[in-house]
């Protein structure tokens, strides 16, 4: 694995991510897409090679892989890049499975982690989870954290901070290959985050990934402890956070320096029957700013906002546009919202499909915008224009 | 009634062997091969797959369900919109059925009157009719290349004189569809053979839908749990009987050895659910009959589903992958469904494929063989080949039937 930071904005940072031999060449910041037992949920193979450019990386949860398949199986076929039949797409594993489970510290013991997974609640221990990773064989993983939220006790948090470390030693000494992301946790105190990441980052690890975030903590208080991690870890090593799938988080950790995103929030879209249509770019985010008014009347006939429209909405049912005027998805290249709407009410799977390969394509196409204002050093800027526009939006709709 | 009606397809048949044809169906949206298989799209969507999927699989007619349709999204929609190719922007061919069978089949106190269907609403509960043009305008207003008229349907275990009159009223029926088409330029209304299993009455039923001259004739009231041995003979009857330059549709097969048989009497086009609707239970065709991926045995089988198939599927993942997904995961569903979808599109070009190349007798035997290897081929099939002319010998053991019985009560 090789990380090279190319520009900055900030803190923010463009870098480069190669994967390893067969790996995919990635620019940072970048976001990994979900899947469910390696694989996307709902868009299948010859529909996922032609979504987006930058549909490189996936997130795999470990968790997925502890009964069926069980790790000897995934051995036995070589891999999960073999299993899943994806040698040239980077596999991040990543112990957190954000859709079953909320990492809640409850259950967790010297023993090990606590997991709701789909047979039952596990509790799993550095020997088990290295068992699944060497198994998988992914390009990256995370190390197995013991993760808090920021309300837990600060004995509770304390232990947690040991605990990891020591889990992580304990990981990399059953490891057999390099790619490991060392887990910082901390909770919600600035010290013990300091502390956990410089422990950290004396340990032979590739990257680093920003643990017990993402868990119910308020947004104005996660800032300073991001920065406080990332002020204590290497330039030279990618960083990547669990739990910050929404647009307003991904900005927060990317101005902290965050590198890469594994997140829910095209997927929770998606199985509500929403489409995401918040304008990504720079230019779409000021044209916006201009024809505000016409959109709000919109939004309240449909049950849509600035940032999704609810194709659930009968308003929709003769809806010949895309989901998005000019997206280049193959849902909007293909389909109209009447379609669309008209599978959702027919309880059809094509509408999972088709909203999420637009909703990815479209979250990526945001991290696109992202790269862009780092490149040109106004990353600072983008920040505050989107985050301003999303609160004048949300005031207007709200005084409707 | 006698009408010349305009047709709105032209068909070709390129090759025979014996009652088997090989054949070009050219309709309004797209020129079509046949024997061929239809996938059934009900909701204005194969379930769980892509437009471009299905042209890459090489689906060139998908049906689709008046009854459902007409309910969601609706008629009147569908017509605002373009028609049904418009709105799920499917650039090739369309069928759609008459949406009497759904009726019958789903409905509560659905009766059948000789108006026409009548039934109790599915959104209001009040009573509702569905005449046979009404039918024919709603099916006008989807816009399908081929359309189905209504016609009266029992059920093929049904017996007495419910029988005869079905038959008189579908052909009564088909005169009003044909009054009440309004495109006959754009889509083409095709009868449908009834009469049970009863061999005099399917003859009338055949003469009377000939006389009125239609583009392409069903053979309907079938695949409703019949004895497979009645099943093919009322086929073999009703291909000697229907006209050899016009299609020939088997409503609701199937199973591919059904096809195989239809197709070796001289059928051309069939639909089943059975394909996608297995798939999403987690059962694969293959060439030997059906692998059920959620048996145990799955867990550790490292081959893909079917070592001959190439497939996205089949060239991906292995029988243990699949069988973590199957019936769990959303994926799992798509996957089967898409191979089962493969292996239909595959069956249909290889059946116009062998008769086109002069070796269908051959492609027949080696089928039976992969499905049948100790020998065991039902005995409706070996009557049925016998009929259509394809020797299959070399794919029967040859026990007679009396050893075959001794050999079952000593447990051998």
């Amino acid at each position: 694995m090789e990380f090279v930071v190319r520009a900055w904005s900030a803190h923010a940072r463009l870098g480069s991510l190669h994967l390893g031999a067969t790996g995919p060449q990635l620019e940072t910041p970048c976001l990994l897409l979900l899947t469910r037992k390696g694989l996307p949920a709902f868009i299948p193979p010859d529909l996922f090679h032609k979504l987006h450019p930058d549909a490189l990386a996936l997130q795999v949860s470990p968790l997925h892989f502890l009964d069926s398949p069980p790790p000897e199986v995934v051995a036995e076929v070589g891999g999960l890049h073999k299993m899943l039949c994806l040698p040239e797409h980077g596999l991040v594993a990543v112990g957190r499975d954000s859709i079953m489970d909320e990492a809640d510290g409850e259950g967790t013991t010297k023993l090990g982690a606590s997991f709701k997974t789909s047979f039952g609640r596990r509790i799993v221990g550095p020997v088990k989870y290295m068992e699944v990773i060497n198994a998988c064989k992914p390009n990256l993983w995370a190390s197995l954290p013991d993760e808090v939220p920021a309300w837990v006790s600060e004995k509770r948090n304390r232990v947690s901070v040991g605990r990891t470390l020591q889990w992580l030693d304990h990981c990399l000494s059953l490891s057999t290959d390099m790619g490991c992301l060392g887990v910082v946790v901390g909770g919600s105190s600035v010290e013990q985050r300091t502390h956990s990441a410089q422990q950290t980052a004396t340990r032979n690890v590739a990257g680093f990934s920003l643990g017990g975030f993402g868990l119910g903590e308020a947004a104005e208080d996660r800032g300073p402890l991001l920065e406080a991690v990332t002020a204590s870890l290497p330039m030279e090593k990618p960083r990547h956070v669990s739990g910050l799938g929404m647009p307003e988080e991904v900005l927060q950790a990317v101005a902290a320096g965050v590198d890469l995103f594994d997140s829910t929030y095209p997927h929770m879209l998606t199985m509500g029957g929403y489409a995401m249509t918040f304008p990504a770019t720079m230019e779409d985010i000021l044209e916006s700013f201009a024809n505000k008014n016409l959109a709000v009347e919109e939004w309240s006939k449909s049950d849509s906002d600035s940032t999704k429209i609810c194709l659930r909405s009968v308003s929709f049912r003769l809806d010949e546009s895309p989901l998005v005027d000019g997206c280049q998805c193959y849902t909007c290249r293909k389909h109209s919202r009447a379609y669309i709407h008209h599978l959702l009410n027919t309880h059809e799977m094509l509408a999972q499909t088709l909203l999420d390969i637009h909703n990815m394509y479209h979250y990526l196409g945001f991290f696109q915008a992202i790269r862009e204002a780092i490149r040109a050093n106004e990353f600072p800027v983008f920040h505050n224009q989107f985050i301003s526009h999303r609160r004048q939006s949300t005031l207007l709709l709200s005084s409707q | 009634m006698l009408l010349s009606p305009a047709m709105a397809l032209r068909f070709e048949v390129l090759a025979r062997h014996n009652r088997a044809r090989a054949s070009r169906l050219t309709l309004p949206h797209f020129e079509c091969e046949t024997p061929l298989f239809m996938p059934v799209g009900t909701q204005g969507t194969i379930k769980g797959l892509a437009g471009d999927q299905l042209e890459d699989l090489g689906c060139q007619i998908i049906l689709g369900n008046t009854y459902h349709l007409a309910l969601r999204p609706g008629a009147e929609l569908l017509e605002k919109m373009g028609g049904l190719h418009q709105f799920m922007n499917w650039p090739r061919a369309l069928l759609t059925d008459s949406g009497g069978f759904q009726m019958v089949s789903l409905l509560h106190l659905a009766d059948i009157t000789e108006e026409g269907v009548t039934f109790q609403s599915p959104v209001d509960g009040k009573p509702m009719l569905l005449t046979p043009e009404e039918s024919i305008q709603i099916q006008n207003k989807i816009g399908a290349d081929i359309i189905m008229a209504l016609d009266d349907v029992v059920k093929t275990t049904t017996e007495g004189p419910r029988v005869e009159e079905a038959m008189h009223r579908t052909l009564r029926w088909i005169d009003r569809c044909i009054a009440a088409h309004s495109r006959p330029k754009e889509q083409n209304l095709f009868g449908i053979v009834q009469g049970g299993l009863d061999p005099r009455l399917r003859d009338l039923c055949i003469k009377g839908l000939v006389e009125r001259n239609l583009p392409g004739y069903a053979i309907g009231g079938l695949a409703g749990g019949e004895e497979k041995d009645a099943f093919w003979r009322v086929v073999a009857q009703c291909t000697a009987g229907l006209p050899e330059d016009k299609p020939r549709y088997v409503m609701g097969v199937g199973y591919p050895l059904d096809i195989v048989v239809c197709s070796a009497l001289g059928a051309d086009m069939y639909d089943c659910v059975y394909p996608t609707r297995t798939g999403r239970f987690g059962t694969a065709l293959v060439p030997e009959g059906l692998l059920k991926l959620k048996h145990a045995a799955m867990a550790k089988d490292y081959r893909p589903l079917d070592s001959s198939c190439s497939c996205m599927v089949c060239s991906r993942y292995t029988r243990a992958y699949l069988h973590t997904i199957v019936t769990k995961e959303a994926m799992g569903c798509q996957l089967i469904s898409y191979h089962n979808v493969a292996y239909m599109m595959q069956l249909s070009r290889n059946l116009h494929k062998s008769i086109l190349e002069g070796r269908f007798p051959e492609f027949v035997q080696t089928f039976l063989k992969k499905q049948f290897p100790s020998g065991d081929v039902p005995e409706w099939v070996q009557s049925a080949m016998e009929v259509a002319g394809i020797d299959i010998s070399m794919c029967c053991y040859p026990y007679p039937q009396g050893i075959k019985k001794q050999m079952t009560t000593t447990g051998l």
